[in-house]
């Protein structure tokens, strides 16, 4: 065991000066009956070396040599260097949450920052130090509206993310909210209908672009929910927001969405981080931690956490929510990409992706199959059907290394064929040419 | 320092994306981008040399000592960072089919086994994303349990003590709950008399912390159990402080039917500056049916995700948890094996040393053995010379220290929670312990010395009230160029 330093002379003296005999002294407040009385059986302590082994050997056990056009949500995205420098820094990885700012400024100004990249991306006033996830963050979102509307509805869109719906139906009934579902139209959501459903709901959610890729009338989305008095809400991807409309300039109360795409591996599914951002009106509602400026006793620039009369140290049961913990590592790995992109490389992503995802659809059609809404305009992912069952599908791409996408059916019902596909800049015109012909075949 | 922001110039960038010889679509009009997000323009070389400046105006464990109270900011071992790094792991997309990840769920399996054995459980959920996440999961399948047997509407309120963190009774609130707090007695143990007035057929559960954020086990809590199940109500245990017991007495044991265990406390997850963290909850094998889908199950010798659970409350966070906290985790409790037993037992020995050196100095408001953290209290040098727990927490950080939890738990005036973990050598408690000696003497002959502190730090201390009047919440842009102009 390498990570103690006592030494037995080390324990003998400060058992001295505590003033007891053994170490087991030291538990004499415990009840003996909630004493454990036997070694913990769990597995035998194992070195380094045969730590990295055991790891390595799990590891290898995972198949991710397959050619990656699996997306809904997470995306095989490049992640710079750059970014596992900064994150590897012990001072950022291994502080706790900045509760004494004057030995915490890197973290601060690192939010601060990141709260500013937030609020240029999605055109919004103000944005938190970042949440759990794209998933919980939605959670959020629906708080916030309860408390800013007095109302006890939740829209949502069908083509909103099934991660983003299950979540926000489980955190509902504790709010006192009641969740209703708006179905998608032809591959998007009809504004009417929206409007119609909107009548007394505490806010719309909507996902831009949507979970079958295609891009929603966001613009009309917001105003029919803005026209039933809901606070519109938009779930966006960080990585389209050089090509497509900030939510905040089409009138969206607030923006979410999933950050994994700038600067995080898939790993499994976490950790991310979910960002929030929303109109200045709301700022005081907002969950989780939010950094402001101020200066010092000098008068020199510095940054703090602030506004926490809403947070749950200080309000306890009033608080506007409960969390501590956010994603700030996360965060600032999005920080850090979106800072090598700058607003040309963020555009050209966002380029390259649609440009990939159009070619793939052209090539698909091409080979004889039908893409599930053609005439909708897309992002970097869209719907096609295989005309098997999709697991047919996905098995012959598999056989020949090619992970072809997201079997759609498994949340949408007469999508059993329908394959949900994730361009990113990773993939190549060659690796297209094998997606293609796996799926023609 | 500048902002990132300040050091952007236009046309600069610091990565370069690949441009495939294809068309590039057109985007409805309406739906288009009108103004460019205003992203920072800066070289690779600048971007990497911007975050290495800000991360030396930070503090961090690697950095120093961190007694920070109910933090447990351990020692995060750096084998654990590389492991985490396996493409294996790293690579894998969180939805592909349940053959295609078999290490990973085994990896996830396994850790469920440990911490089953750890609390003393019979069943695990690793979703929740942090320790707070984990008490609103606890309390939706509070009441998914009793929805079940009818008792939903019967039962509203949640039992907390005043030393409870901030947390609970933010969770109680979030998950639809009434709050109804409960005295700490003259010994630091919940106020079992007023508890009994206050437990009836409307109570729902407790929400606990054993040991308590005073550092102190409670030892009534045999008989707490007795009031909550003979009420037929339930026991929560927040977790926050399981680094004092684990192979030492088990919260299943204690009689509490849901516990989260904090991920980047207990078991080392770096905190990141605030996060990411895990916040795993495991229960009584009579709330198993309710836990989040979906469940890792093992079938012999491979593993699958099990989403068909009628009973489930649902999902409280996307796909099956922070993953990548998961490794790290588990390799830590790999690390120790059956010695988590000597990691609690360290850490409680270097609490109890601290106190005993301290106790002379500070005032220490519940003269008993303490477990993992322990609070003093300040109110006597307030009193006598005006310095209050923060001035000593300020000083603190001339002397190299990061340091404690101030003002929690409320019950204690100007409190200082200490917490040191068993990461420490006995020469650094000493040091620590040398300088809050230093300080309580200073703040007898020179008080405006502490009072002014700190001098050492890239910045002074700093204007609270101002950020809150005068908020500033992001950079601006066009002020910038007003004010150079």
């Amino acid at each position: 065991m390498s990570y103690l330093s006592l030494t037995t002379e080390d324990r003998e003296a400060m058992l001295r000066t505590i003033g007891v005999d053994t170490v087991a002294d030291l538990f004499r407040d415990i009840p003996p009956g909630v004493l454990f009385d036997r070694v913990l059986d769990v597995p035998p302590a194992l070195t380094e070396s045969e730590l990295q082994q055991h790891l390595e050997r799990l590891a290898a056990r995972n198949k991710v040599d397959e050619v990656c056009f699996l997306g809904a949500g997470i995306y095989d995205h490049h992640v710079p260097a750059v970014v596992e420098a900064v994150l590897q820094r012990g001072e950022l990885l291994t502080a706790y949450t900045p509760y004494q700012p004057e030995l915490s400024q890197g973290v601060l100004q690192a939010i601060f920052e990141y709260q500013t990249a937030i609020c240029e991306l999605t055109g919004m006033d103000v944005s938190n130090a970042s949440g759990y996830d794209g998933a919980t963050v939605a959670g959020d979102a629906c708080y916030v509206a309860k408390l800013a509307t007095g109302r006890g509805r939740i829209v949502v869109t069908e083509a909103t993310n099934p991660q983003v719906r299950q979540v926000v139906r489980t955190y509902a009934p504790g709010f006192g909210l009641e969740v209703v579902e708006v179905p998608a139209d032809g591959g998007t959501t009809d504004p009417e209908r929206l409007r119609a459903a909107a009548e007394d709901a505490a806010a719309v959610i909507f996902q831009q672009p949507n979970f079958f890729g295609c891009l929603e009338p966001a613009p009309s989305l917001a105003a029919a929910a803005a026209d039933a008095g809901a606070l519109p809400v938009a779930h966006v991807d960080p990585v389209s927001l050089g090509i497509l409309e900030a939510p905040g300039n089409y009138g969206c109360a607030l923006a979410i969405g999933e950050g994994q795409s700038a600067g995080n591996a898939m790993s499994f599914g976490g950790p991310h981080y979910g960002f929030l951002a929303a109109r200045e009106d709301l700022v005081r509602r907002l969950p989780g931690r939010i950094v402001g400026e101020t200066v010092d006793a000098d008068g020199a620039r510095g940054f703090v956490l602030t506004f926490q009369t809403r947070e749950q140290h200080i309000r306890r049961e009033k608080a506007t929510s409960n969390i501590t913990t956010n994603q700030t590592l996360l965060a600032l790995a999005g920080l850090v990409h979106l800072s090598l992109l700058g607003p040309q490389g963020l555009r050209e992503l966002g380029e390259t992706c649609m440009a990939l995802a159009a070619h793939t659809q052209r090539r698909l059609v091409d080979a004889g199959l039908e893409l599930a809404f053609p005439d909708r305009p897309t992002f970097k992912e869209f719907v096609v059907r295989t005309g098997r069952p999709a697991k047919d599908a996905l098995e012959a791409a598999s056989a020949a290394g090619i992970r072809a996408g997201y079997p759609l059916g498994r949340d949408y019902p007469g999508f059993d064929d329908a394959l949900l596909v994730a361009l990113t800049e990773k993939r190549t015109v060659d690796e297209i040419e094998r997606l293609v012909e796996a799926l023609a075949a | 320092m500048k902002l990132i922001y300040e050091k952007s110039r236009p046309g600069r960038r610091g990565s370069a994306i690949p441009k495939p010889d294809l068309p590039i679509p057109t985007v409805p009009a309406e739906l288009a981008r009108r103004e460019p997000p205003r992203l920072p323009e800066l070289a690779e070389p600048e971007v990497l040399r911007h975050f290495t400046q800000l991360s030396t105006r930070n503090f961090g464990i690697d950095t120093g000592f961190y007694p920070l109270g109910s933090c447990t900011m351990k020692y995060n071992p750096r084998i654990n960072e590389r492991l985490v790094g396996l493409p294996g792991f790293r690579d894998l997309h969180p939805l592909v089919e349940d053959e295609a990840a078999q290490g990973a769920l085994e990896l996830e399996w396994q850790l469920g086994e440990i911490l089953r054995e750890v609390t003393g459980l019979d069943a695990v959920s690793l979703q929740p994303a942090a320790g707070s996440q984990g008490e609103l999961t606890g309390l939706m399948l509070f009441h998914a349990y009793f929805a079940d047997r009818g008792e939903d509407r019967q039962r509203r309120r949640i039992v907390t003590p005043d030393t409870a963190h901030g947390t609970n009774p933010a969770s109680v609130t979030m998950a639809g709950y009434e709050l109804t707090p409960v005295r700490t007695d003259a010994r630091g143990n919940v106020d079992v008399e007023d508890l009994r007035s206050k437990v009836d057929e409307t109570t729902a559960g407790l929400m606990l912390t054993n040991p308590s954020t005073l550092g102190l086990f409670d030892e009534n809590i045999e008989e707490i159990r007795e009031i909550f199940h003979g009420a037929g109500a339930l026991m929560y245990y927040d977790g926050a402080n399981l680094n004092a017991v684990c192979g030492i007495s088990r919260p299943g044991d204690m009689g509490f039917d849901v516990v989260h265990i904090n991920l980047h406390k207990t078991f080392s997850q770096p905190h990141g500056g605030g996060g990411p963290g895990g916040g795993p909850v495991a229960v009584r094998a009579s709330l198993e049916p309710y836990l989040p889908v979906p469940v890792v199950v093992r079938d012999g010798d491979t593993f699958r995700l099990d989403h068909d659970r009628p009973k489930s409350i649902g999902k409280v966070r996307a796909f099956t948890g922070p993953f990548g906290v998961f490794v790290r985790s588990y390799a830590f409790m790999r690390s120790y094996g059956p010695g988590l037993r000597e990691m609690s037992e360290v850490a409680v020995l270097n609490a109890n040393y601290m106190r005993a050196r301290l106790e002379e100095a500070y005032e220490l408001p519940y003269a008993r053995l303490c477990m993992h953290e322990f609070v003093l209290s300040a109110r006597a040098l307030k009193r006598e010379h005006g310095v209050t727990a923060t001035d000593i927490a300020k000083r603190l950080m001339d002397f190299g220290f990061h340091p404690p939890t101030v003002y929690f738990p409320l019950v204690v005036p100007e409190a200082l929670m200490i917490e040191p973990t068993e990461s420490e050598a006995k020469e650094t408690l000493d040091e620590f312990v040398d300088a809050m000696l230093e300080i309580a003497r200073e703040a007898a002959e020179e008080p405006e010395l502490v009072k002014s502190a700190p001098y050492g730090c890239p910045v002074r201390r700093l204007d609270e009230v101002r950020a809150v009047k005068n908020p500033i919440l992001r950079y601006g842009f066009e002020d910038a160029v007003i004010r150079s102009a």
